[in-house]
């Protein structure tokens, strides 16, 4: 199967564990994994803010750049929600406005095609079982969108249940939301803030080592509060934990 | 809206204040927690809970398209039934009408049901200022109104309010109205409840005028409907000599099948009870019983423009459960005031701009009011995508665009304070467009790494004000890939 990797700019710049990770996961699995290079950005940060123009020729370009691929996979619950579920909505909105039907016939191909990394591994590959070894106690926070926009469900965890040595606890109030929203966390800082606090605060209740999430953006968020706050817990993406076995690199 | 909010800042600025204060934040913590649980499991006792919501939807989505018809509909049936339909095209024109009929009775007084659309067009501002005194008989309203303070709730006003709060307000505040709190008054709720009650069935029994709104209004008979907890509605619908009911004209259902879609989604949803303790229906007028006059006055305010717009519409099928305030971590943490609405919460946040306009700096913030969790449209009992009409609006506010304001349509210029924003939407648009200029870009971050501020300047500040940046790591993934073609290479 000829899978291509879509990391997100965010992961590329700020996250390339992660994505050495996925395509260490990958591989061990026997997934043949490609990198293409012409990959940018979903647009999502542009269409959530209001920048619905400006994120099409993105829209256009990673359907061009993905088309010949019999599936992409990406890391990122928000970044796979923007191509599944926003992706067809810009084409309807663009036809609506009387633009024609060029975008939507474009994004058309790769739309189902797209998977976050635990559905692809769960619905696709069949496996929850990934043979990873990770001997660290363990909290799950199920980002807003791989929760309600994907509805990954309880794909996370059972890939986390079935790694070795690792201890799962589960977090209070684990379906709220951290705070980050892309540009939320700047536009309104101050209540972004207090709802990342409390996501730590109710992390930290738990006793875990590591708090887990199929997002890096939401990560980023949490991670820097953990930090501002000196809480001795590690915000880790949750391929970097499928991807640990006991031979392999230690994280 | 009502001329309290004229001026108000912008949402981030208004929410600070709420952000830091923290009995506000444990009231309201505690208390939508305790509702958002309640109703999760009020909603999993409905095994069609799905297919409810969708009819709901529907109904909606249905009215709404043909509301010209059902419009006219309403008038007539309501005519036919002895009541008289007036026809308010802003909160200006609503105001004048109801004190117009007040004046008429030669009353100075009136009781008020709890209702949403008085609220919005600061009706009791308008009749004070012809000398007319309005008592809110809502429990929670009656606390707002005591305490010159402003609902912060849809269902419940005064949700950022503690028992002791209340005490204190009741004891101090009451007698300037009517019946004064019982000596000796504590912050037992039965203590409080039955102080309310007192004062304000002195008000019923000598009120003449009553003033409502409507939960509904079912076209084909012309009936009206008003749902509550408290039974003080029911007296303000019954007792008095007249009656003035100020509906939003959205509020219609065709049939009184359609009804039943929200009898049962709107208590669950709301107050997590399985039915609504007082339902009121009432069909103009009769001469045995109730009010002998009965006026309806169907208020537009905004919304025939906001039924223009094809994706920001569906606020229009909201039934004001609160739902979605009760779930919003933004909400929990802001505050009902800092919406500046008498609509807060993500309905607020997509109401308000529609029905006002995005011209003020509170209108448009507003559509930025929420981090797109999801979880308010997930609760809507009518399925409304709250996400999606945030993001609609912030296109509006950013570039501007085409919307109908007073039946006329017209172009909108972006709003103030965006130019900055938008140059680098675009030139991170021109980058991404570009994988070249991208990678330069990683690399030069990359590379001048150790020297990466723990501090943003500009707007960026707001980040590191309460988060650490992560670290630049010295190699981008791509180039990564380039050099060992996803193979291992020793170095991680
Ligand atoms: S938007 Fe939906 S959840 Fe919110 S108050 Fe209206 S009907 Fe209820």
């Amino acid at each position: 199967m000829r899978v291509a990797l879509f990391l997100t700019c965010v992961n590329d710049t700020l996250y390339p564990d992660t994505g050495r990770a996925v395509v260490r996961l990958l591989t061990r699995l026997g997934v043949d994994v490609d990198f293409p290079a012409a990959q940018t950005c979903c647009g999502q940060a542009h269409y959530n803010t209001g920048y619905r123009h400006e994120a099409e020729p993105l829209a256009r370009h990673f359907a061009e750049v993905f088309r010949e691929y019999e599936a992409i996979v990406t890391p990122s619950g928000s970044c796979g929600a923007m191509v599944r579920e926003l992706y067809p909505r810009m084409g309807e909105r663009a036809r609506a406005e009387g633009r024609g039907g060029a975008l939507a016939a474009t994004v058309a191909p790769v739309v189902p095609k797209t998977y976050e990394l635990t559905e692809f591994l769960v619905d696709v590959l069949g496996v929850t079982d990934v043979g990873a070894y990770y001997p660290h106690t363990v909290t799950y926070h199920p980002t807003c969108h791989g929760l309600r926009s994907l509805g990954l469900g309880d794909r996370p965890l059972k890939l986390l249940r079935a790694v070795k040595g690792l201890e799962l606890v589960e977090l209070p109030g684990a379906e709220e939301c951290c705070g980050f929203g892309g540009t939320f966390a700047v536009k309104n800082a101050d209540v972004s803030a207090a709802m990342g606090t409390d996501k730590v605060r109710n992390a930290e209740s738990t006793g875990a080592e590591v708090l887990c999430a199929a997002d890096n953006s939401c990560l980023m968020h949490i991670g820097g509060t953990m930090s501002r706050l000196r809480v001795g817990m590690r915000p880790v993406h949750i391929a970097e934990i499928l991807a640990n076995t006991e031979e392999g690199a230690a994280v | 809206m009502s001329g309290t909010y004229l001026g108000m800042p912008a949402f981030p600025e208004a929410a600070r204040a709420a952000v830091r204060d923290r009995t506000l934040r444990g009231n309201l913590r505690h208390a939508t927690h305790t509702i958002r649980a309640k109703r999760a499991k009020a909603v999993t006792e409905v095994s069609d809970w799905a297919e409810l919501r969708e009819a709901g939807r529907r109904i909606k989505d249905h009215t709404l398209r043909h509301l010209d018809r059902y419009l006219v509909r309403v008038e007539e049936a309501v005519t036919a039934a002895g009541g008289t339909v007036h026809w308010a095209a802003d909160a200006d024109e609503a105001n004048r009408i109801v004190t117009a009929l007040v004046e008429e009775t030669g009353e100075s007084e009136v009781v008020k049901v709890k209702s949403m659309a008085t609220q919005e067009i600061g009706l009791n501002e308008a009749l004070e200022a012809a000398g007319i005194r309005a008592y809110e008989t809502d429990l929670a309203e009656l606390i707002v109104q005591l305490g010159k303070d402003r609902p912060s709730h849809i269902l419940v006003p005064a949700i950022h309010r503690n028992r002791g709060e209340i005490r204190d307000i009741f004891r101090a505040e009451m007698s300037e109205w009517g019946r004064p709190a019982p000596e000796g008054l504590t912050d037992t709720p039965a203590e409080l409840a039955e102080a309310a009650r007192l004062h304000l069935r002195e008000k019923f029994l000598r009120a003449k005028v009553g003033v409502s709104g409507a939960n509904f209004v079912v076209a084909e008979t012309g009936t009206l409907v008003v749902v509550e907890s408290e039974g003080n509605g029911r007296m303000c619908l019954t007792l008095p000599e007249t009656l003035i009911s100020v509906v939003g004209i959205e509020k219609i259902v065709p049939t009184w099948r359609d009804l039943e879609v929200f009898l049962q989604t709107l208590p669950r949803s709301s107050t997590a009870e399985r039915m609504n303790p007082y339902t009121s229906m009432w069909t103009g007028t009769t001469d045995e019983d109730g009010p002998r006059t009965f006026h309806l006055v169907l208020l537009d305010n905004g919304r025939t423009d906001t039924l223009a717009d094809e994706v920001g519409r569906q606020a229009l099928r909201c039934i004001r459960c609160s739902a979605c305030l009760n779930v919003c971590p933004v909400y929990e943490r802001a505050g009902g005031h800092a919406y500046g609405s008498v609509y807060p919460g993500p309905i607020g946040a997509i109401l308000s701009p529609q029905l006002r306009g995005t011209g003020s700096d509170i209108d448009a913030s507003l559509p930025y009011a929420s981090s797109l969790c999801g979880a308010c449209y997930e609760v809507c009992p009518v399925a409304i995508d709250i996400p999606e009409v945030l993001v609609h609006l912030r296109e509006r506010v950013v570039q501007g665009g085409p919307a109908t304001r007073r039946g006329n349509k017209v172009l909108l210029k972006p709003a103030k304070g965006h130019a900055a924003e938008r140059a680098a939407m675009r030139a991170a648009q021109w980058a991404f467009a570009h994988p070249g200029v991208l990678r330069t870009g990683q690399r030069l971050a990359s590379r001048t790494r150790r020297f990466h501020p723990r501090t943003l300047p500009g707007p960026g500040r707001a980040w590191t004000g309460s988060r650490d940046l992560p670290a630049v790591p010295a190699e981008p993934f791509r180039d990564w890939w380039q050099r060992t073609r996803g193979g291992e290479d020793g170095t991680k």
